[in-house]
This record gives C-alpha cells, sequence and structure tokens, in this order.
C-alpha cells in the first residue's frame, strides 16, 4: 500500500496557486444539491462550516457542547501566527515556513507548511473584517508578540484570550449560515461512527445527547474537526470532553493514522497539586516573552525548598541557575516547547524541582517587574525611582501585559505571582498526530476530510507556539472550501444518499450493541477509574522520555486494563436520555486502543525528534552533547497505521519526506 | 473536610424536582468545586445510584458551560469566577452547600444541573456577526486603524463567555447583559457600525422573543458575571436601540 499525498507539482512558492487554479470547481446549482457532514465546532470545524455554507453547500455540523461557541479551541490563550511583516523584522511566506519546518523538526511535509504560511496573513485580514478585536497600539495599528522558536514578532493577540476571540469570530460566520438555514446544527450530538458506501464517506451514526436517539446522518461528504486526543493522558490541558472518538471511528473505518505518537508536552502548566485533579491549566507561552525560568544552583536549596523551610525568593542571584538561558543562549527562554519542556524534566529528575512533589520550576517576573519599572519611571520624569516606587510601576506594567493569567494563577494555586515566583511543570498539551490526509486534507477514505488538530498535516514532530490557531483557521476557512470541490465535482450527478441502506442499518446496529455492552456490564468501577490508569501508563512509559522496555510493557499493560474495562466497569442509567457516564465509556474505550497504537508507534520510531524523546538517542559528545538526537537516514518519513481489524494489530505504512526547498539541519538553539 | 451538599435533582424539563441531600468527606481546599462533585459522582457510581448531571468542559474558566447555582448565587461566592474556578477553600468544614441550576424561563432544566441555553445561541443568529464572507478577498488588517480605546472597550465586551450567570442572577431573568456585550463590542468598531441599525433591533426582538425578563438596572449581574461585563455596555445597546428605532428601523 502506498500513500499518495496528491503534492502539485511545480515550485514550492506556486504549488497552492496552480493547484487552486487546475481543482474541478462546483457550480452554484450544483452546489445546493451537495450535503456535507462537519464533525466539530473548533476553530477548524466552525470555519470550515461557515466557508462550506457560504459557497452554497448544505452543511449539517454537529458538537458535543451546548453550543458551537464552548469548543475548546476557545481555550487557546497566547495568539496567532501570521507572516504579515508588520514589524518589519525580517519576517516573510519563507521565514515562516522555515521556523514551522524547523520547528517541527523535519518531519512535516513541506508543502502543506508552505501552504499554511502562505494563506497565513489572509487569516488576520478575515478575522479583522468579522470585528475580532486583537492588540493594538496607540496608532490604532494591530500589535505584535513574540513566541518559542523564532526569531521575530509575528504573533497576533487578544490579550491571554487570542482563541475565545477567534472562535467567537468563526462561531458569529458560523451563527449567519445557522440563520440563513444553510447550516443545520446539531448541539450535544456525538458523532459515533462514520458510514461506507462503496467505499466512500456517506455519512455518520450519531447519538442525540439529550434524548439518548441513536440517528442516522447521510452527505456526500464527511470533514473530521473533533480536535486532538491529548485526553489519553487523563491529566493534561485538554477539556474534559475533547476524545479522538470521531478520529478513531475514521481510523477503524479505513483511514490512517499518522504519527500518532507525537505528542506535544507544554513547558509552561500549572503543577500537579493532589490525586484528585481532573485537568491541568496551561499558563501562556507568551510569559516566556518576559518570565525567566530557573532552578536553584544548589541542590541543598532544593532539598530545603522541597521541604518547605525555604522560599525561593529568598534565593540570591547567584545561586540560581537560569538553565535555558544557560544551555541555549541564542534563544534563552524562548526555546521551542519540546526543548523546554525536556529541559525542565531534566533538572526536576536531578532533584532540583522546586515544589513538595518535586516536580516544579520557576518563572520569574523579578527582572521583568524592575525593568519595566525603571522604564516606566524613566517616561513619567522620574530619573531617580526608589526600590519601592519600581516595583509598584513594574507590577501594574506586568499586569496590563498578563494581567487575566496571573490572576487565574492565583485564584488556582492561591499564590500571589507578583510576589512569588510562579511554579510551572510540563504537561500534555497538544497532539501533532491525527488522520492522515493528502495536500487535500482528505483522508485515504475518499470523501472523508480532516481540519485542524485533528490531522497530522503540519506541525511534524513539534508544534510551535501559536500555530495551532493558524492551522485551524486556514484549513477550514481558505484550504478546505477550495480542495473540497475537486472531490464534490464528482458528486454532482449522485443524488441525495440514502440514510437507510445496509450500510448504515449495520453501522447503527453495531453502535447500538456496543452502547448497550456498556449498560450491560454492570461491573464495579467508574469509567474515571479506568481513565486514571490509562493515563498514569501513558504518562509514565509514553511520555516526555520514551524507551524500549518501558513502551513495550505499556502495551502489554494497555491491553489488560482494556479487558478489566470492558469486564468490569459501571455504566449507571440508561439508554435514553442523558447519560454522562455512557458518554465517557464510549470516549475511553477509544482512547484506550488509540493508547495503544501511540506506544507502538513510539516504540517502532527509535530516533529521538521533536515531542517524541527516545532515551536511546542522544548526542553523545560534541557541543550538542545531551541533546535529542534524530535519524534522518532512517526516519525521515510519516508513519501511517492502517487499522487491521483488531487494536494493537495496525500496519505501518511510510510516507517519504522530501525536503528540496530547505536544507534538512541538527535543530540548534544554541 | 466534611460538606453537607443540597443538590436539585429532577430527571427531565416537564419532571417535578427536588433538593437531595448528600454528604461528602476528604474534600481538600485544593480542590475545585467541580472537583469536589467529581469525587460525589464516583461515589454515587460505586453505590450504584445515578450521578449527578451538570455542564463542564475546558475547567480552566472559559468555554461557560459550566453553570451553577451556589448558596444562592451564580458561581457561588467567587468573584470573576466560574463554577469551575471555585475552589474549596473558599468553603469551611461542616458548611452546608446548596446547589441549584440556573432557573429562568427561557433556560428549560434538561436533567438535574443542567439547562438548556440554546436562546443564547438563537439571539446571535438573529445579529451578532458582520456579515462578511470568509472568502479572503478582504482588505488589509492594517488598513482601518482603530483608537487604542475603543479596540479595548470592544476587546472587553467580547470577553463574555456566554454562560448565562447573568439571566440565572437578575431577577427578571433578563438576557440584557448578554445581548448587549455582543452588540457593544461590534458598534465599537467600524466593521461592525455598518448594519448596527438592523443588528441592535434584530438581537433585542429575539431576546423578548425568547422570554427573557427586562431590565430594571438593579446590577446584580455585573456582580455576579465571572468575566466583569460593565453595565455600560447596556447603556449602550440602548442608545444604539433608541437611534435605531428614532431613524424609523423596526
Amino acid at each position: 500500500m502506498v500513500l499518495d499525498s496528491k503534492t502539485p507539482e511545480g515550485p514550492l512558492k506556486d504549488k497552492w496557486t496552480r493547484h487552486k487554479n487546475e481543482i474541478d470547481l462546483v457550480n452554484p446549482a450544483n452546489k445546493r444539491n451537495i450535503d456535507v457532514i462537519v464533525v466539530g465546532t473548533g476553530l477548524a470545524g466552525a470555519s470550515a462550516s461557515a466557508s462550506l455554507a457560504e459557497l452554497g453547500y448544505n452543511v449539517k455540523t454537529f458538537c458535543f457542547q451546548d453550543s458551537p461557541r464552548r469548543a475548546h479551541s476557545i481555550a487557546a490563550q497566547g495568539g496567532i501566527n501570521a507572516a504579515k511583516n508588520y514589524q518589519g523584522d525580517g519576517d516573510s511566506t519563507y521565514r515562516l515556513f522555515y521556523d514551522t519546518v524547523k520547528g517541527g523538526d523535519y518531519r512535516s511535509r513541506e508543502s502543506n507548511v508552505y501552504r499554511l504560511a502562505e494563506v497565513s496573513a489572509n487569516i488576520i485580514d478575515q478575522c479583522v473584517a468579522q470585528g475580532v478585536p486583537f492588540a493594538r497600539d496607540y496608532g490604532g495599528l494591530l500589535d505584535n508578540r513574540s513566541f518559542g522558536g523564532v526569531l521575530v514578532s509575528r504573533t497576533f493577540y487578544a490579550k491571554g484570550q487570542t482563541g475565545q476571540q477567534l472562535l467567537l469570530g468563526a462561531y458569529s460566520a458560523l451563527s449567519r449560515q445557522i440563520a440563513k438555514g444553510k447550516v443545520e446544527m446539531h448541539n450535544r450530538h456525538e458523532m459515533l461512527d462514520l458510514v461506507k458506501v462503496d467505499g466512500k464517506a456517506r455519512g455518520i451514526i450519531a447519538r442525540n445527547l439529550v434524548t439518548g436517539e441513536i440517528q442516522r446522518h447521510s452527505a456526500h461528504a464527511v470533514v473530521i474537526a473533533s480536535g486532538g486526543y491529548g485526553n489519553v493522558f487523563f491529566l493534561s490541558t485538554n477539556a474534559m470532553g475533547s476524545n479522538v472518538t470521531a478520529a478513531w471511528k475514521a481510523h477503524k473505518k479505513g483511514a490512517h493514522m499518522a504519527n500518532p505518537c507525537f505528542t506535544q508536552i507544554h513547558p509552561t502548566c500549572i503543577p500537579v497539586s493532589g490525586g484528585f485533579q481532573s485537568k491541568l491549566t496551561l499558563m501562556s507561552e507568551s510569559l516566556r516573552n518576559d518570565g525567566r525560568i530557573w532552578v536553584p544552583a544548589k541542590l541543598a536549596d532544593a532539598k530545603a525548598i522541597q521541604a518547605g523551610t525555604l522560599q525561593g525568593r529568598d534565593i540570591p542571584e547567584e545561586d540560581r541557575d537560569y538553565y535555558l538561558e544557560r544551555r541555549y543562549p541564542a534563544f534563552g527562554n524562548l526555546v521551542p516547547r519540546d526543548v523546554a519542556s525536556r529541559a525542565a524534566k531534566e533538572r526536576c529528575d536531578e532533584g532540583f524541582g522546586v515544589n513538595k512533589t518535586g516536580e516544579a520550576v520557576y518563572l520569574d517576573f523579578k527582572s521583568a517587574i524592575a525593568r519595566y519599572g525603571k522604564e516606566d519611571a524613566f517616561v513619567h520624569g522620574n530619573k531617580t525611582p526608589s526600590a519601592e516606587e519600581i516595583q509598584t510601576l513594574g507590577k501594574a506594567v506586568v499586569a496590563s501585559k498578563y494581567g487575566n493569567l496571573f490572576q487565574m494563577y492565583e485564584k488556582i494555586t492561591d499564590e500571589n505571582p507578583y510576589e512569588m515566583p510562579m511554579k510551572i511543570y510540563p504537561a500534555v498539551h497538544y497532539t501533532m498526530g491525527g488522520l492522515w490526509v493528502d495536500y487535500n486534507l482528505m483522508t485515504d477514505i475518499p470523501g472523508c476530510y480532516a481540519a485542524g488538530e485533528a490531522n497530522f498535516s503540519d506541525h511534524g514532530a513539534n508544534r510551535l507556539g501559536a500555530s495551532a490557531l493558524m492551522q485551524g483557521l486556514a484549513d477550514g476557512y481558505f484550504v478546505l472550501p477550495y480542495t473540497i470541490g475537486d472531490y464534490l465535482s464528482h458528486e454532482i450527478r449522485t443524488g441525495e444518499i440514502a440514510n437507510d441502506s445496509p450500510e448504515f442499518m449495520q453501522a447503527e446496529k453495531e453502535v447500538k450493541d456496543k452502547i448497550d455492552g456498556f449498560i450491560n456490564a454492570k461491573g464495579e468501577k467508574p469509567v474515571d477509574h479506568f481513565h486514571m490508569r490509562l493515563g498514569k501508563i501513558m504518562w509514565e512509559k509514553c511520555g516526555m522520555a520514551r524507551n524500549a522496555e518501558d513502551l513495550q510493557k505499556a502495551i502489554d499493560e494497555i491491553k489488560a486494563l482494556r479487558i478489566e474495562f470492558y469486564a468490569n466497569v459501571r455504566v449507571p442509567g440508561l439508554v435514553n436520555g442523558v447519560n454522562q457516564e455512557l458518554e465517557k465509556a464510549g470516549r475511553v474505550a477509544d482512547l484506550m486502543e488509540l493508547g495503544e497504537l501511540m506506544c507502538k508507534d513510539a516504540l517502532q520510531r527509535t530516533e529521538s525528534c521533536g515531542g517524541h524523546f527516545r532515551e536511546e538517542s542522544v548526542e553523545i559528545d560534541g557541543e550538542q552533547k545531551g541533546e535529542a538526537k534524530r535519524d534522518d537516514e532512517n526516519f525521515t518519513f510519516v508513519s501511517a497505521w492502517q487499522w487491521k481489524g483488531e487494536s494493537g494489530n495496525q500496519e505501518l505504512v511510510k510516507e517519504p519526506l522530501e525536503f528540496k526547498d530547505i536544507a534538512v539541519k541538527q535543530r540548534s538553539y544554541k | 473536610m466534611k460538606l453537607l451538599l443540597k443538590i436539585w435533582r429532577q430527571d427531565g424539563p416537564k419532571e417535578k424536582g427536588q433538593m437531595v441531600d448528600y454528604n461528602v468527606d476528604g474534600i481538600e481546599g485544593d480542590m475545585s468545586f467541580l472537583e469536589m462533585m467529581d469525587i460525589l459522582n464516583s461515589q454515587l457510581i460505586e453505590k450504584g445510584e445515578e450521578p449527578i448531571n451538570f455542564d463542564h468542559d475546558c475547567r480552566e474558566g472559559i468555554c461557560g458551560s459550566c453553570s451553577m447555582f451556589i448558596n444562592g448565587e451564580a458561581h457561588g461566592p467567587g468573584r470573576n469566577v466560574t463554577t469551575c474556578q471555585l475552589h474549596m477553600r473558599s468553603f469551611k468544614d461542616g458548611e452546608t452547600i446548596f446547589i441549584e441550576p440556573w432557573r429562568a424561563k427561557a433556560f428549560p432544566v434538561i436533567k438535574d444541573l443542567m439547562v438548556d441555553r440554546s436562546a443564547f445561541d438563537r439571539i446571535i443568529q438573529a445579529g451578532g456577526y458582520v456579515s462578511v464572507n470568509t472568502s479572503g478577498n478582504t482588505q488589509d488588517a492594517n488598513s482601518i486603524p482603530i483608537p487604542k480605546e475603543d479596540a479595548d472597550l470592544a476587546f472587553d465586551a467580547a470577553t463574555c463567555i456566554g454562560c448565562g450567570a447573568c439571566v440565572a442572577t437578575c431577577k427578571n431573568a433578563s438576557a440584557m447583559l448578554f445581548t448587549s456585550a455582543k452588540v457593544a463590542q461590534l458598534s465599537l468598531l467600524p466593521q461592525g457600525q455598518v448594519e448596527g441599525k438592523e443588528r441592535v433591533i434584530n438581537m433585542v426582538n429575539q431576546m423578548d422573543l425568547e422570554g427573557f425578563g427586562n431590565c430594571t438596572n438593579t446590577g446584580a449581574c455585573e456582580v455576579e458575571c465571572p468575566k466583569g461585563i460593565s453595565l455600560d455596555n447596556i447603556a449602550r445597546m440602548n442608545r444604539e436601540f433608541l437611534s435605531a428605532t428614532a431613524k424609523g428601523k423596526k
């Protein structure tokens, strides 16, 4: 089996334009006769639904939340990248492309990333036209900030709520189409299977989460925009409901799952505080613009902090180890996420952690407060400010930049981050892997598309900050609405798709049987019990550092856990009506199968790259000693897994990656 | 700590509901309110009872799903927090906590603490957008400078998370704070001003149609709003509405 990426011919910078000129279009009268299902209403799903409806297709959109506005894109904090070069600091489409490919450790598809960089500027124009209130400077023009892994300021933002503002923009465009009757919106519905007829995706089976009714919905194409699967780790920055089910059902119907082991562990999250914890909270990467990351240089100090007899703020400057600035002088605190996370783990593993569990490092704003305080005093004519004045002024500046994040931190931890350095630790945040798609964002099931975090396409082995929002909106607003026409142009004579064909009836029956199975298991333990155990296996053996022995153990443990789950899970309540435990049971069942595949993928990739760090593959000497060691000769490919009837039996198909417009180099941030 | 919880249980929109007592033990101050509910639900499931249904998702105060009326206040005793951001350190050992759903005619109860807030979606569908297609052929983002002050005010209004605490708090179950936040955001920006008059009239009409009450300027909504959305937005919406109706739009 060979996967054809369908990348257009010609020079990199002309591929997208040329492709748009060459793909088939559907005339407006015919679009009215074509139905498209979109699953998910995050940035990718909402923007795709709105754009497809504007083009004239009949769109049916599904989300499990009570409103499309609640999808988890809403929680993205820091910003969105775009190669606008408004700052005149040397940014360009090529540089954004270069940074993204390099940041992804040369494991993404060149043509897709270039297209992403190319349409990025359009996104900002589009969002401003929709009334998205981005941050502006005093001249009334758009402001930018910097994110990790780059040397320019290209991130547009709306305080620490950029995701919210962008999603509400897409939600408003979607609402406009719902009002026009072009989008039929199904809130509180969950997709539970993909239906294939004659090899093509022709619809879905969905459960109405209020009545419990199982429904058959048909269409000419299905777009999966259901987000990522970080919740396989139980604790992550994902929303409680985020899940892999929609994508996983497509996988089990034949779509390849690509690079499932590429997981992003975000370096700046609030550390775990107890065993009851249900989720982790991110502190935006933008904090690394001004915050400095450190641990005590002396082990004795670290031990005293862990024992609660010493406070971080009392450690003098010379006894602090600003380890990122020390190890990576060129990028300092703004190294990419995978590098920053590993460095934090390295220090904590050596015993230098700064909370009672020893799993935390400091993110300190002391220098920033002093610097901003002096500047502000100077601007206001006070050339010799007192230390107190500097503190007051500096804190006010920091509050204006990061106020909502500081407030969020204080609410969760009960500590004032203006006075005490913040404590942070890496946490699971984003999954670069996902459904394999070609240049048109179509999976290898004809008519089944995947957009946003649900696909694998643009971020390689590590995603740069502020690039998820960019990709979600690029896919939904500017890529998919074009490329889907290429497929649908062959569907204009198909006519309405029947939803009572044997394929639909069979899929519906399987879904109902599965649900009955959960209700009838009548075991002893709630779903969360199994989810937590799955998360622990994944975090310990397939988390920030991985090795062959542990990965093999994890696979065995997950297999055993799955058997125990089906035998001993307890789902109270009824099939009909609201049943939140039943919803969770279905999701966790799929996460277990996915977890096994992630370990299998991590096991075959014996190199270290991006977020995937194999303890067996590190640089032994030279300037890069101790850093992750990539193996380009053997692993410059996308690992795409094909379902073979049973969990864990997937077969590996490789899509070789070619880099023609970028020199493949060691990723150095030193 | 040990707590006595008095929680509203209701099987469906048409069923009769009632307060039911539950005891929980071993609650720590660092737990969030919803984590405390998780613990209670785990215990109920292990005992073979049906867990308490409630809406929740992001658990970081931004999705607007969570919606509990705790001890007579929307989102409980904290200010500028949603239920998911409320921590148990705000309560004392031995305390009795009353937990109810949002109560409003326009928000019918689905089950237990879960209510139907789709009326909010329909208010936005009535006009809470700029009528621009997503074709990508818009002008450059910097071609219209917007004074920072206006952009900041628009942003503040736009941070509404649509949770419905304002409606639940208001003695008239009015949705003026929610509706005005969207009207104000778009009326402050040049992009939104073009269709401003139709927007305000259509959104206000939809709000009335959904069965929300009128505003009597009590200001309780602003106090309980987890995002601190200002009453000024209501004043701005009233101004927009008056000027639109005076110009003969209906």
